[in-house]
């Protein structure tokens, strides 16, 4: 797809179905190299958008930005149409219905299994203790790992980590899901258990941005994929569109190394 | 050969009646403990201050290095740790006794104070390493749930800093202890002012200042001993 016809997509959306949208979007860490060079890009209610491409080329950057843990050098990036750039933005609130899964899980590890999930919705008083709780043995059920709640993060192997950051970010009912790497630091055998919690997120319609080297998972789960490089957004597209008919030379080389 | 027993019996005779003097009459070590209870209540009263106003110090630099806020209190964090660290600690209780709290009669309370003080910006410098330490990770994970940075850092960062830098504080307090010698100054009655009283009774400088040197020792081995272990604990639950 070209820009052109990303925004003429974009105009036929309803402004309410869209839940984040970059505008020449822009960061550098070091002056003169743009890690991130205009990116435009719009990620719809209910829509599973999945980042690929090679190392370096802005895909964690890129969404890192989304939810402002990186600052943009420029450019705006709209959550619910409110510019999340601008100043004296409540980036707390923004982010609370936001949730991210980490490379490397980051779970607390000072925190039992079930305060990691409830501590954040019941010190920023969303839901009450008991509330909490609840929710989060519920969730915690959903994915068979009920009997960890009171365990610590130490005594979990790296996919039983990677679910429960899952299941402490799903806690604070989000409404968007980014994913960084989920997988990227698991052992092989790992990967399957954390990938199918995100199939069935996907199933229930959560709106999804998962950056990821895992191949199968975007051609099953995608919506769009988006093929960043270089801080650009190359080519983008359906699963099938993007891996059968690849436009770009740059992509297809990518697609040739990884397939 | 009745040289050499006559030099034994001479020494003998010299540590009992020290002993006698310096500990036994007029029940003198009570002195002696008196002025060890104010040593350890000032030193480790002093180092809970230190480790209070030394987190303080470290979260508004570290919060200040990481966003580019509370730019006044980072200046005013900055000018006290250069002042606390560029003047001598017996100048700065001597101010404080003589100045700040002139009217204070209550030395123990100035000295734990003007320790405290002076120990919060050395502590600083072990916290801030200490928040260093913890890996950015969790910073992010905290502030993606939407916590403010305060409470990241009260509840996600300080803590597993705190576990961190739990022996170099045990070490604080290991070497307050023993700069508090220097108490006497505002007329507290430590262990090395007690050493100095029962000196100006007994004539004998001997014998007091050998056996409070060997009261410092025994006390900081102890308290080593105490650390050591500690370190060894977190190692171990650090690893599994």
């Amino acid at each position: 797809m070209t820009e052109l016809e990303t925004m003429q997509t974009n105009e036929t959306v309803a402004p309410s179905d869209v839940i984040i949208e970059t505008r020449d979007l822009h960061k550098s860490f070091v002056k003169g190299k743009m890690v991130l060079d205009g990116i435009d890009c719009t990620i719809r209610r209910g829509e599973q958008v999945v980042v690929i491409g090679p190392s370096g080329g802005g895909k964690s950057t890129f969404l890192r930005c989304l939810n402002m843990l990186e600052t943009p050098t420029s450019g705006q990036i709209l959550v619910n149409g409110e510019d999340i750039t601008a100043k004296g933005v409540d980036l707390d609130k923004v982010r609370a219905k936001m949730g991210m899964v980490f490379q490397h899980f980051n779970l607390f590890p000072h925190f039992t299994v079930l305060k990691n999930i409830t501590f954040a919705p019941v010190t920023l008083k969303l839901q009450t203790p008991e509330e909490a709780e609840e929710n989060a043995m519920r969730l915690l059920r959903r994915i068979g790992l009920e009997e960890k709640a009171e365990a610590y993060p130490s005594q979990l192997s790296g996919g039983q980590k990677q679910r429960i950051a899952i299941v402490r970010a799903l806690a604070m009912n989000p409404e968007i899901m980014l994913f960084d790497e989920p997988t990227s630091a698991l052992d092989p055998e790992m990967v399957g258990e954390v990938l199918d919690v995100m199939k069935e997120l996907a199933k229930d319609n959560m709106t999804m941005v998962v950056v990821t080297h895992e191949m199968g998972f975007a051609r099953e789960v995608a919506d769009r994929i988006l093929f960043i490089d270089q801080g650009h957004i190359l080519e983008q597209g359906t699963p099938e569109e993007f891996f059968n008919n690849p436009q770009q030379p740059r992509t297809k080389e990518f697609l040739a190394k990884v397939l | 050969m009745n040289a050499i027993i006559d030099f034994f019996k001479g020494v003998g005779d010299y540590l009992a009646t020290a002993f006698d003097k310096t500990f036994i009459r007029e029940a003198r070590y009570m002195m002696f403990l008196d002025g060890l209870k104010n040593t350890l209540i000032i030193a480790l009263c002093a180092t809970i201050l230190g480790v209070a106003i030394g987190a303080l110090i470290a979260m508004v630099k570290t919060v200040h290095k990481q966003s580019g806020k509370l730019k006044l209190l980072n200046a005013i964090c900055e000018a006290y740790t250069t002042i606390i660290r560029g003047t001598p600690v017996v100048v700065q209780l001597l101010i404080m006794y003589f100045i700040v709290f002139a009217n204070s009669t209550r030395p123990v309370l100035v000295g734990i104070i003007g320790f405290g003080i002076n120990s919060g910006a050395y502590v600083a410098e072990i916290m801030r390493a200490g928040i260093n330490a913890v890996d950015i990770g969790q910073t992010e994970a905290g502030r993606s749930l939407g916590l403010s940075h305060g409470v990241t850092m009260r509840s996600i960062v300080l803590p597993q800093a705190i576990k961190n830098v739990l022996p170099a504080i045990g070490n604080e307090f290991i070497s307050l202890l023993k700069e508090t010698s220097v108490i006497g100054f505002l007329g507290v009655i430590d262990l090395t002012k007690a050493a100095q009283r029962v000196i100006s009774r007994t004539a004998d400088p001997y014998f007091p200042y050998i056996a409070i040197a060997l009261v410092y020792l025994g006390v900081v081995c102890i308290l080593n001993y105490f650390v050591t272990k500690l370190e060894k604990r977190l190692a171990k639950s650090d690893r599994t």
